[in-house]
C-alpha cells in the first residue's frame, strides 16, 4: 500500500499570540514552533497501514524551512521517506491543497491521511479539497478505519452521533482524536532520523484565492461578575442570568 | 443583480437554526440581490417557513443518487445549483456536513473559500469575512480574490432574524446532472447517542471538569442540566479519565460550540478548552479556586466548591 501523510508545523498550543508587524499574520519571535497534534494521529494511521497492508509511508509537509523539523519526528516515528516543499504562503489551505495534490499526483498513493485540522488557521477542509482535486473520495473527521481489500468503511463523529461511511481506495482521510494512539519516537530513532535525507520539490505556483487583510487580537475581554457561593450569591446568579442576560 | 445562494440542512421536518441563521446573514450581504436555497435529498421538512426569513426561493434537488447521502453527489449538486443560478457567493452553515462540504463545492466552482466565519460584512462592494484562528486567540479579516466566494459560517454566532412581511418562498424542484461517478462516498448508516443532546446542538451546555473529582459526582452536573434543558459537556480531563463519552468533549479536540450559556463546572479553562467554547454568548464559571483561568472568560462567576454550588442552583432553578 502506497500512503502519505501530509503534516504541518503549528505554534505550540499554550503559545501567547502576536500580531506580526504586517498587521497580518503572527509574530514568530520567540514562538515555539511543534508537530500539529492532530498530525501525531496522521503519521500513527499511515504506519499502522503499512504494519497491516505492507507498502511505504512518505511524510510531506509544505512550509517554511524550519518546517523540516516535523519532517524529522515523522522519520523518528517510522515513515519511509520525508518530502519538503517549501512555501511560506501558509493562509492559502488552497494553496497547500494544491500542492499536497501535485505530489499525490507522482507517487499515486492509495491511502492520503491528514490531521482533522491544524491548530493555526483551523480550516478543517483538507481531505475534502485534496479529495476534490483529484476526483477522489474523502471522509473527514474520522474516529475508526477499517479497509478490506479496496473498500474502506469509516466512522465519523457528527451531531448527536456517529456515521458510517462507505468508499473506495484510493482515499483521503482526514485523522480525529480516538483514531489511534500514536507511538512516541525512541532516542535511537530520533539519532537515525537527524541524517536521513529529505526531499525537496518545488512549489507549486497557484494563485491564492483569499487575501487576509488584517489580523487582530479578541478586544471583547468579558467583564465578569465573580459572586461568592453563599445562597444570596446564587440567587443573585440565578436573577442575572434571568433578567440581565436573558438567556434562561 | 448577484444572487447569493444559501445550503440548506433540516433536522426531521424542520429547517436547521443553523441554516436559517445563514440566510439572515446572506441578507446581510445581498445588496439588492436575492438569496435562494437549496435542500438536497426528498426532504419532508417545512421549508416554507425559510420565507419568513427572506428566502427568495427554495429549490429541493433530487436524484435516485441523492436518496442515501453522498458527499461527492452532494457537493456536484449544490455546484450545478449554484452555477445554474450565476451565483456570485455560496454560504453554508459550519456544520460537521457543512464543513466537509463547503470546500468540495469550492473547489468544483474555483471559488476562494472561508471556513467557520463568525462575521460577513460588506466594504466597498466586497464581501469581507471575520473568522477566529489560533484557537481563538487572534481573529481574521478576509477578503475573496475570485469572482465566486464559498463561506461556511460557525453556527449560533449570527442570529436568524424573521422578516416583517416577506413574501412566500417560492418551492421549485432542481434535477443535477449526476453518475455513479458522482458518488464516490456514501453514509451506510447513522448511528446516534439516543436520548441525549448533543453540545453542537444545544443552546445551553452544563460541562464539568476534573473538580467533579469523579465520574459518580456527574450526577450533579445532569441535574443542573435537566433543569435547565440543557446538553452535558465535559474537559477533556474527564473525558481521557474515562469519566465520559468522547462526544462531550468541548475544546480544541472535542466540539466547538457557542451556546446561548455555558456553565463550566470545576473546569480550570485551559486555552485548549477555551478555544471550543469562548465564543458563547453567556459564560458562566463554578470554580473554587479564584485564580482559575475560566474566569478571565466568564461572564459571571461563582467562587465556590461545586459540591455545594451545584445542588444550591439546581434547587433555586427548580422552584
Ligand atoms: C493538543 C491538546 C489538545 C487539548 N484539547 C483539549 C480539549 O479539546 N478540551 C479540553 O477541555 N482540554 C483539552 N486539552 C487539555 C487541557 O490542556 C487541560 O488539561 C484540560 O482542559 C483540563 O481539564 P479540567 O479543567 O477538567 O482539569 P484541571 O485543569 O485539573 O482543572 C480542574 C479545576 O477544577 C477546580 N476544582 C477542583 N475541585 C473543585 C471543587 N470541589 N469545586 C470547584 N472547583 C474545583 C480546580 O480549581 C481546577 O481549576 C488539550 C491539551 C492539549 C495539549
Ligand atoms: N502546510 C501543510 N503541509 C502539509 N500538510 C498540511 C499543511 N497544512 C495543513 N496540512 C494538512 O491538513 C490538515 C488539516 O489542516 P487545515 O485544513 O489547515 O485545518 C492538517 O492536519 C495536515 O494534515
Amino acid at each position: 500500500m502506497n500512503i502519505l501523510v501530509c503534516i504541518s508545523q503549528v505554534p505550540d498550543t499554550t503559545t501567547k499570540i502576536a500580531v506580526g508587524t504586517d498587521g497580518k499574520t503572527i509574530d514568530k519571535t520567540g514562538v515555539k514552533f511543534i508537530l500539529n497534534p492532530y498530525d501525531e494521529f496522521t503519521i500513527e494511521e499511515g504506519l499502522r497501514l503499512r504494519e497491516k497492508f505492507g507498502g511505504t509511508v512518505t511524510a510531506l509537509t509544505i512550509g517554511g524551512e524550519s518546517s523540516k523539523e516535523i519532517l524529522r519526528t515523522a522519520l523518528a516515528m517510522g515513515v519511509d521517506k520525508a518530502v519538503f516543499v517549501k512555501d511560506e504562503a501558509k493562509d492559502d489551505s488552497y494553496s497547500i491543497a494544491v500542492n499536497i495534490a501535485d505530489v499525490a499526483n507522482s507517487m499515486s498513493p492509495d491511502v492520503i491521511v491528514v490531521g482533522r485540522q491544524s491548530i493555526d488557521y483551523d480550516s478543517f477542509g483538507m481531505a475534502s479539497m485534496v479529495g476534490e482535486l483529484l476526483g477522489m473520495a474523502s471522509i473527514s473527521v474520522v474516529s475508526s478505519l477499517s479497509i478490506e481489500g479496496t473498500s474502506v468503511t469509516a466512522e465519523r463523529d457528527v451531531e448527536g452521533g456517529k456515521e458510517i461511511v462507505q468508499a473506495s481506495l484510493p482515499c483521503v482521510i482526514s485523522a480525529q482524536k480516538g483514531l489511534n494512539d500514536p507511538r512516541y519516537p525512541k532516542l535511537p530513532d530520533i539519532m537515525k532520523a537527524k541524517s536521513k535525507p529529505i526531499e525537496e520539490r518545488a512549489s507549486v505556483v497557484s494563485t491564492s484565492r483569499v487575501q487576509t487583510l488584517a489580523m487582530e487580537l479578541p478586544l471583547s475581554k468579558r467583564v465578569g461578575k465573580i459572586l461568592g457561593d453563599s445562597d444570596s450569591d446564587i440567587a443573585e446568579l440565578v436573577r442575572l442570568l434571568h433578567e440581565e442576560a436573558k438567556v434562561i | 443583480m448577484s444572487t447569493i445562494v444559501v445550503f440548506l440542512e433540516a433536522k426531521g421536518s424542520e429547517v436547521k437554526r443553523s441554516s436559517l441563521e445563514a440566510i439572515t446573514a446572506a441578507q446581510g450581504i445581498a445588496g439588492g440581490g436575492s438569496v435562494v436555497g437549496i435542500i438536497v435529498g426528498g426532504t419532508s421538512a417545512n421549508v416554507e417557513k425559510t420565507g419568513e426569513y427572506g428566502l427568495h426561493s427554495c429549490s429541493i434537488a433530487t436524484h435516485s443518487l441523492l436518496n442515501n447521502y453522498s458527499l461527492t453527489a452532494v457537493a456536484a449538486t449544490v455546484a450545478q445549483f449554484a452555477q445554474s443560478v450565476g451565483a456570485s457567493n455560496v454560504i453554508f452553515p459550519a456544520t460537521v456536513t457543512g464543513k466537509e462540504l463547503a470546500p468540495r463545492v469550492a473547489i468544483k466552482l474555483q471559488a476562494g473559500f472561508i471556513p467557520d466565519c463568525v462575521a460577513l460584512d460588506v466594504q466597498n462592494g466586497s464581501v469581507i469575512a471575520t473568522r477566529p484562528v489560533y484557537s481563538g486567540k487572534a481573529k481574521i479579516t478576509v477578503k475573496i480574490t475570485t469572482d465566486i466566494g464559498v463561506y461556511s459560517l460557525r453556527p449560533n454566532v449570527f442570529t436568524a432574524r424573521t422578516i416583517n412581511g416577506a413574501s412566500p418562498v417560492q418551492i421549485k424542484d432542481f434535477a443535477p446532472n449526476l453518475s455513479n461517478d458522482d458518488v464516490k462516498v456514501t453514509v451506510s448508516n447513522i448511528v446516534r447517542n439516543e436520548g441525549t443532546l448533543d453540545v453542537s446542538e444545544a443552546d445551553i451546555i452544563v460541562s464539568g471538569g476534573r473538580g467533579l473529582k469523579g465520574p459518580e459526582n456527574y450526577h450533579l452536573i445532569e441535574s443542573l442540566g435537566k433543569v435547565l434543558g440543557a446538553a452535558i459537556g465535559a474537559s477533556r480531563a474527564v473525558v481521557d479519565a474515562g469519566w465520559r463519552p468522547h462526544g462531550e468533549q468541548v475544546g480544541q479536540t472535542g466540539k466547538t460550540v457557542s451556546p446561548n450559556l455555558y456553565i463550566a463546572c470545576g473546569i480550570s479553562g485551559a486555552v485548549q478548552h477555551l478555544a471550543g467554547m469562548s465564543s458563547s454568548k453567556v459564560i458562566v464559571a463554578i470554580n473554587k479556586d479564584k485564580d482559575a483561568p475560566i474566569f478571565k472568560v466568564a461572564d459571571y462567576g461563582i467562587v465556590g466548591d461545586v459540591f455545594d454550588v451545584l445542588p444550591k442552583l439546581t434547587a433555586k432553578l427548580t422552584h
